[in-house]
């Protein structure tokens, strides 16, 4: 467990979102159970930490929800994305690239020699 | 701009959230149980056991509780949560204790109330800038002479420094004078501004309608033109537009209405006040305009280039001025340009004052600081006990320094508020009991600034109090406290308290000696000898009917002969005089003259100065002047006689030493022939009560109106001053001898009466000011530093009940414990005055070198430092009477039993 990283500060929110365009109308636990796999279980997700992640996304109008069914049957709160929350992902997607690679040319061996 | 909107959108939600309350709770609790469910659910599926399986889910969730307490925190707004509880909690801490914050937010209100409104008046007149377009490029013009800094101009170099500066954008100049006006029902006297014509377009005023002067409208010889106030058009016009247009009949002249100015219009520089009329500067009746000798009372304004600093504008007027004296040696040798910053100009005389007073008012607020300080250091004992279970509860410092920061504030605001209100009342007092002469006091009013100004304040003084019982909580013990059980001795608390009441003492001192010295030096002014009778003389102006304007000079004399007969019988009249050059407190006029044992001078600066007065024989007997040698002037001193003067002591003293004046001749600039001096009167207080002893010029010199060469009589029919001494009150006089001048001619008008005892009441107007406000603020810190030491001594005996009554009980005499506690008392109220003695004579040192605000007394003036320590004694010590006697009372028995 111990080699597990921790979810990066800010990374959470566009994990969500990647996660709500994929998966469509999801709950929490489908969430984080995704996030987990995606990350082929190298990431260590505090649940706890999923939830207030969540209510900032729906607070900031990203993501919308509403009571459903969950597959057995129990009563669960499910997530989606909505429009401004699907331009929000590409900025952010398209930040992101951008800031890795950057990164990765400070990173990879010189190529200029 | 999405991001920033989603932001915006997220805090409104959380600002929501926060009042939102229990059912978004319940929903989440649900969701994060189907959370857990759903978890454990699959954790069995991987074959865990139900235990392992709810074990697993749960840490993985890290915790239900704490879960639902981050959820909770996004939910609303955790630091607003915080502010919302402490205020809730201050709320009820304050209504607690109601009597502590009634005092608390009265006190502030008093001394937060007090710093605004006066703030608002040194914001309205030093801070604000002028109210016309670039401020900061204006300048007032004067003549420098060896005589006078700032000096009158004469017209002819007025039109020189007009053309030769290049530093100027426009120069122009203005000079007051009154005329008769007729036609439009009785006649009036009305007060008007001779001006040229750049002087409006310079200051960026427009006309309401109308037109202003066009350039060259204002030179000699002229079409007679006006410009009446958007008032005078309301008043005479009905605000008609078609009075543009019609003429005005102004000392039988007729002047053609060319616009109207707007009522906001309400300049006040040099001797330039807003009025009814303005007449271009070349319509001046005065035959000695084109003289380039005579200044005539005009002075000027102007507006720099943009660019142009102060400096190089004053090098441009030099240069201009020395070419000048090299053109005309004998006129302009010596004169030069000078300019003064307009803002400057108006209120160099008023901002020592102010300043003084905006510091005194300051002290007022700290001592109102340090009451409320004192008072919740009292009250933090009380509340030592709360906070030490508080904090070992786990109350973080600063949790509890915000709370306690949370409750002054809440203090200091509302104190700030009901301030405010204060202040709107008190600026208008204050604009009440003000020297007329303040500038821009229309100017005062309550601003963003001032509003800011008291927000600032009220935080600051909030801060202050607040802080102080802080520090003071967090140095002591936890557990000391805790054991201790509330009833907390704690020495070093007492011994900060004791600081605070003797700090108040101290500057309570500093403000009561300032107040102190202005009643002494207002005290030493009522000694002012006036050197004449105030008592009974009444002053006003006459005007002679048009007709009488260049009637020649025996015309002329008759009316005055019989003008003054009529006056002389007015009922209740018993003296009276034509009064026209000085007239003592109001106006002055000089003279330049030579001996007779000297040559005559080469320039006039060569000559000697005197005050001219012009008067009538009666002048002696209205203004109660002692004769002290050979006559004053007889009515036998007239155009046939040889010409007489008559001059004071001083004039005496300085120019015949201790010969006999009397029979000594002096020759006047004006006259070819030498004037006798026929007797020597008292010297009369000419330049105000504070100011005579020390002006240069108090030479003084009368001579007869009827030995007036005929060009200046014919300017006497314009214009001029009667003294009378009348029996009655001045109304009445002034009544009767309005009746009795209509009665001999309705076209002739008396105004402006004025009784000499107004005018030296006038002189030390700005005096008595700033006496009332500070003796108030004085009056205020001692009522404030009574409170503080009366609460100090009252917590003195609450701790001592216990030491006391044991005293007691061990034979201790009871008047012995009342002058135990007389004598805790009293050693801070005399270590504080020792300080503020200290403090004091440091401060009015300053003070004193800077404004002329103390007369006839020292800084460090005995009398005052000693009646001033003696009343903070006995208030200082009647504040400990009442403790004092309650210590005295304290039942031995009572306390023995509850130990």
């Amino acid at each position: 467990m111990g080699d597990k990283t921790d979810v990066w500060q800010g990374t959470l929110a566009l994990m969500v979102l990647k996660t709500l365009e994929t998966m469509g109308p999801i709950h929490g636990y489908g969430i984080a159970r995704r996030i987990e796999q995606t990350s082929g279980n190298l990431l260590s997700l505090n649940y706890g930490t999923l939830y207030p992640a969540l209510l900032k996304l729906e607070q900031e109008g990203y993501i919308a929800s509403e009571w459903g069914l969950s597959e057995n049957n129990r009563k669960a709160k499910f997530y989606k994305l909505t429009r401004t929350g699907r331009k929000q992902l590409e900025r952010e997607a398209r930040d992101w690239e951008q800031a890795t690679a950057i990164l990765a040319r400070f990173l990879s061996p010189a190529e200029e020699g | 701009m999405r991001p920033l909107r989603a932001k915006l959108r997220a805090l409104w939600l959380r600002l929501a959230g926060m009042f939102g309350g229990d059912r978004a709770r319940e929903e989440f609790a649900v969701e994060l149980e189907s959370h857990l469910q759903m978890h454990i659910e699959d954790n069995l599926r991987a074959g865990m056991t139900q235990e392992e399986a709810r074990r697993d889910a749960l840490i993985k969730l890290g915790g239900f509780e704490q879960a639902r307490q981050a959820y909770r925190e996004r939910e609303g707004l955790p630091w607003f949560e915080t502010l919302w509880q402490d205020l809730r909690f201050g709320l009820r801490m304050l209504a607690k204790s109601p009597g502590f914050t009634v005092v608390a937010i009265v006190t502030l209100a008093l001394g937060i109330g007090a710093n605004t409104a006066l703030f608002s008046v040194v914001n309205g007149v030093l801070l604000d800038p002028l109210p016309y377009p670039h401020p900061e490029e204006l300048v007032t013009v004067h003549a420098s002479k060896p005589n006078f800094d700032e000096g009158s101009i004469s017209y002819l170099n007025f039109r020189d420094w007009q053309r030769d500066n290049k530093t100027l954008t426009a120069l122009a100049v203005s000079r007051g004078t009154g005329y008769s006006l007729t036609g439009m029902g009785d006649a009036e006297e009305v007060r008007a501004e001779l001006v040229s014509s750049d002087f409006f377009p310079l200051l960026g005023v427009k006309p309401v309608i109308g037109r202003l002067f066009a350039s060259h409208e204002d030179e000699i010889g002229r079409e007679p033109l006006v410009l009446i106030s958007e008032g005078f058009w309301a008043r005479k016009f009905g605000s008609r537009p078609d009075a543009v247009g019609k003429v005005l009949t102004l000392d039988g002249r007729n002047y053609t209405i060319v616009g109207v100015l707007p009522g906001r219009f309400n300049l006040t520089i040099n001797n330039f006040r807003a009025c009814d009329l303005y007449v271009p500067i070349g319509q001046f009746q005065n035959p000695e305009l084109n003289n380039r000798f005579a200044p005539l009372g005009i002075h000027g304004i102007a507006r720099l280039k943009p660019g142009v600093t102060l400096a190089q504008a004053q090098d441009d007027m030099l240069r201009v001025s020395k070419r000048l004296e090299q053109v005309y040696p004998e006129a302009d040798q010596g004169i030069r340009a000078k300019l003064v910053p307009f803002q400057y100009a108006m209120v160099r005389d008023v901002r020592p004052l102010l300043c003084v007073l905006m510091g005194a008012v300051g002290f007022v607020l700290l001592i109102a600081c340090v009451n409320i300080a004192n008072l919740l250091l009292v009250r933090s004992n009380a509340r030592a006990q709360e906070f030490a279970v508080r904090s070992a509860l786990g109350a973080g410092r600063t949790r509890l320094l915000r709370q306690l920061l949370t409750e002054s504030l809440m203090l200091s605001l509302t104190g700030g508020l009901l301030g405010l209100l204060l202040a709107s009342l008190g600026t208008r007092v204050i604009l009440q009991l003000l020297p007329r002469q303040l500038p821009r006091a229309a100017e005062i009013h309550m601003s963003g600034m001032v509003l800011s100004f008291t927000l600032l304040v009220s935080l600051a003084a909030g801060t202050l109090f607040g802080l102080m019982p802080c520090l003071k909580i967090f140095r002591q013990n936890l557990q000391d406290t805790l054991k201790e059980g509330g009833r907390g001795a704690g020495g070093a608390r007492q011994r900060a308290q004791n600081w605070l009441v003797v700090f108040q003492m101290a500057t309570t001192l500093v403000l009561l000696v300032g107040a102190g010295l202005m009643i002494r030096s207002l005290e030493k002014l009522s000694e002012v000898d006036t050197g004449f009778r105030p008592r009974g003389v009444l002053t006003f102006g006459l005007e002679a009917s048009p007709a009488m304007i260049g009637a020649g000079p025996e015309a002329t004399r008759a009316y005055l002969r019989e003008a003054n007969a009529r006056i002389a019988a007015a009922p209740g009249v018993d003296a009276v005089s034509f009064s026209w050059a000085a007239l003592p407190m109001s106006s002055d006029d000089e003279e330049l003259f030579w001996l007779d044992c000297e040559p005559k001078p080469q320039s006039q600066n060569a000559m000697h100065w005197a005050i001219r007065y012009i008067v009538e024989p009666g002048y002696l007997k209205a203004m109660g002047i002692p004769l002290l040698k050979g006559r004053f002037l007889a009515s036998n001193d007239d155009e046939h006689a040889p010409r007489a003067v008559v001059v004071d002591d001083v004039f005496a003293r300085k120019f015949f030493g201790n010969d006999d004046p009397v029979g000594k001749r002096i020759h006047l600039e004006q006259f070819d022939e030498p004037a006798i001096v026929v007797g020597v009167v008292g010297h009369v207080n000419q330049w105000g009560l504070d100011n005579d002893a020390v002006n240069p010029l108090r030479a003084e010199v009368y001579q007869a109106m009827m030995q007036l060469p005929e060009q200046q009589l014919g300017l006497v029919m314009m214009g001029m001053d009667v003294v009378v001494h009348s029996s009655y009150n001045a109304d009445t006089a002034f009544q009767s001898i309005r009746n009795t001048v209509v009665q001999m001619n309705h076209e002739q008008v008396v105004y402006n009466p004025q009784t000499m005892e107004a005018l030296i009441a006038d002189s030390v107007a700005g005096r008595r000011f700033s006496m009332i406000l500070l003796a108030a603020f004085a009056g205020t810190a001692l009522l404030l530093a009574s409170i503080g030491m009366y609460g100090v001594v009252s917590y003195l005996v609450a701790q001592h009940t216990r030491e006391i009554g044991v005293r007691m009980a061990l034979g201790a005499d009871r008047k012995n414990v009342f002058r135990w506690v007389l004598t805790r008392g009293g050693r801070l109220a005399v270590s504080g005055a020792v300080i503020g003695i200290v403090a004091a004579l440091a401060l009015m040192q300053v003070i004193s070198s800077f404004s002329s605000l103390l007369y006839g007394v020292r800084a460090y003036d005995p009398w005052t430092l000693a009646a001033v320590i003696a009343l903070m004694m006995v208030v200082a010590l009647a504040a400990c009477y009442l403790p004092a006697r309650r210590a005295m009372r304290i039942d031995p028995m009572q306390v023995l039993r509850t130990e």
